[in-house]
């Protein structure tokens, strides 16, 4: 697993993927937060995160979309999957990956509050919970684009199906209004990833939400090893 | 070793792999033959835990492959048909890689610089794996199967596209590598697995149709003698003449090769020699021979017979399985020091790699021989 994590880390950095999120993801950040705090001379840096997650909603689906793909349609699946290592070892190598570049990209916009802290004080307690809040729900893009990659053989087709999973996750609540059953509103509601990630910005760290974020990863790793796993059997 | 029983594999109603039972023993190379489609990658997938079966076990050293995986896959090293590489790494990485996946225990620079120094691939050790040949590509394949010493190879068509000298390279490794492995190979190239393998297995359309050592497998259909001849006069004539020779079985007339001339094929009853009595019989009616070649089953042939529902049809005969009999002791005596392995096999895998003369591979490493 420890292999996989490496090369994989390597190959990021090795092609322009790690470049382009890790590049574009500060350029962003940075772009939102002189716009709304150094210009505006505006306090609250957690409106940078607003703007942010919609950034990540089309970068996440950049770093996923050759993990499984690539492999499967290059065959050096079959090198993975005959060596020792068990799927799971390969699917959460693979996934620990990515993730390290979404927290690689995240610390480094860790400076951003430190120049703010030099002019006021900043909400120290928010500002960590929104960041948590942001690093969970990549974390559960991430395993959404895993999972999606390991389903089709085109990276290109990866990237397209996970953004669209990943924006119509996002605008799930959007119906809610319009849904007559309350239990099934109820239901839709609940699998809204952006309206947990609000709380976190409000400086709310409920354990029901990060449990969410988790128990979401759970499942897509577990269903992305199941294709892997299902692809042998049939 | 390797034992397999009652392997299947199914997809939906198609039936890749049909109850296939082999074993294979330690040290044993053990060649894999069949049309494309035959169900060779299948099994070899199977084998190594790639893919699951539908039916049956896979045991390498005792350890089933999908029970105990991790200690059967240990045991094994594996090259596909398309071998696994990662384009953007150099080799000496991607080795490295392969060293940390497959749990190697050797001294890890010292192991990787003695595969790279076996397959030759040390001077590109830090190129990066897409900017090399194909033929490197294939070494590199090949060096990835044997990181971590695994026991048993499965070797999945490994001289495919490479050029004659390297062919012969890589064989050379694989029949080194069987004196300490047990070593299954597929390959399409027949005079290969009778030039490398102890034991030959024909797989058609998903079954065993034989297994047998190649010298068995050629001694099988090569009690029949069977002549071409050419004969210069009428086809009618001739044809009456030979229909009354005693101990032929059977003549099929090849129609006209040469001018006023005519190529027959005819085949003798088992351990009858018609060579004389034609040439009386003819020379009685002063048509004379112009040519006359025995024509021994190559493997090919069998490969072949037992891998296509017709009968055998005499076409095939005339192109690919001519030796001619006088040419071919001088031949194969001279043929023999050029090419390394066959020193090796019995003097029925030398013919058959002479006689497959027409097969490309064969013919460019006659030239690649000479040229050494």
């Amino acid at each position: 697993m420890i292999a996989i994590l490496k090369r994989e880390l390597r190959a990021y950095f090795w092609s322009p993927i790690g470049y382009i999120f890790v590049g574009f993801f500060l350029l962003l950040a940075g772009f939102f937060f002189a716009l709304s705090n150094l210009l505006y001379g505006y306090s609250n840096f957690i409106a940078v995160f607003g703007n942010m997650n919609v950034v990540l909603l089309i970068l996440v689906p950049i770093l996923t979309m050759r993990l499984l793909s690539e492999e499967r349609k290059t065959k050096t699946d079959q090198i993975l999957l005959t060596s020792p290592v068990s799927i799971t070892g390969v699917i959460v190598g693979k996934y620990l990956a990515a993730l390290s570049v979404l927290l690689i990209a995240l610390l480094i916009t860790g400076i951003y509050p430190i120049i703010l802290s030099l002019f006021c004080k900043p909400p120290v307690g928010e500002i960590l919970g929104a960041y948590i809040g942001f690093f969970l729900m990549g974390a559960s893009f991430i395993s959404m684009g895993l999972f999606v990659s390991s389903l089709t053989e085109s990276q290109v087709t990866a990237a397209v199906a996970s953004f669209g999973t990943l924006l119509l996750l996002w605008i799930i609540d959007w119906v809610v209004p319009s849904i007559q059953n309350a239990t099934i509103a109820k239901a839709v509601e609940w699998f809204s990833i952006l309206k947990r990630f609000q709380d976190f910005t409000m400086g709310i760290l409920s354990l029901e939400h990060v449990v969410f974020y988790i128990s979401f990863t759970v499942v897509f790793i577990f269903l992305t090893i199941r294709v892997l796993e299902k692809r042998r059997w049939s | 070793m390797i034992e397999i029983q009652g392997l299947s594999k199914r997809y939906g109603n198609h039936v890749a792999v049909d109850n296939i039972s082999f074993t294979v023993n330690k040290g044993e190379i053990l060649g894999f033959l069949g049309p494309n489609g035959a169900g060779k990658s299948t099994t070899m997938n199977i084998i190594t835990g790639y893919i699951s079966s539908t039916e049956g076990t896979v045991k390498i050293d005792g350890y089933d492959i999908l029970e105990q995986p991790a200690e059967a896959k240990k045991r094994i090293g594996y090259l596909p048909e398309h071998p696994p590489l990662y384009m953007d790494m150099t080799v000496r990485e991607y080795l490295n890689f392969v060293y940390e996946i497959k749990k190697a225990e050797q001294n890890r620079k010292a192991h990787l610089d003695e595969i790279m120094d076996l397959v030759k691939i040390g001077d590109v050790q830090n190129r990066l794996i897409k900017n090399l040949s194909k033929g490197y590509q294939q070494r590199v394949g090949l060096a990835q199967a044997l990181v971590g010493s695994p026991e048993v190879l499965i070797l999945d068509e490994p001289t495919v596209g490479l050029d004659p000298k390297q062919i012969i390279e890589i064989r050379n490794v694989i029949t080194d590598l069987g004196k300490d492995h047990t070593i299954i190979l597929s390959s399409h190239i027949l005079p290969e697995v009778s030039a490398i393998c102890e034991r030959v297995i024909i797989i058609n359309k998903g079954r065993i149709v034989a297994i047998d050592t190649p010298e068995n497998l050629s001694k099988v259909l090569m009690n029949e003698s069977r002549l071409l001849v050419r004969v210069a006069g009428p086809e009618n004539q001739v044809l009456k003449i030979l229909k009354e020779i005693d101990g032929i079985k059977y003549v099929d007339s090849q129609g006209e090769k040469e001018p006023d001339t005519i190529d027959y094929i005819i085949e003798a009853e088992s351990n009858v020699d018609i060579r004389k009595p034609l040439f009386y019989a003819l020379s009685n009616h002063q048509y004379p021979i112009m040519m006359m070649k025995s024509m021994n089953l190559s493997l090919e042939e069998i490969f072949l017979q037992l891998t296509t529902d017709r009968p055998s049809s005499v076409e095939i005969y005339p192109q690919n399985g001519q030796t001619e009999t006088t040419d071919a002791v001088p031949k194969a005596a001279d043929e023999a020091p050029e090419i390394p392995e066959t020193a090796e096999s019995t003097e029925v895998a030398e013919e058959a790699l002479l006689e497959n003369e027409t097969t490309d591979n064969v013919s460019e490493e006659e030239q690649e021989g000479q040229e050494e």
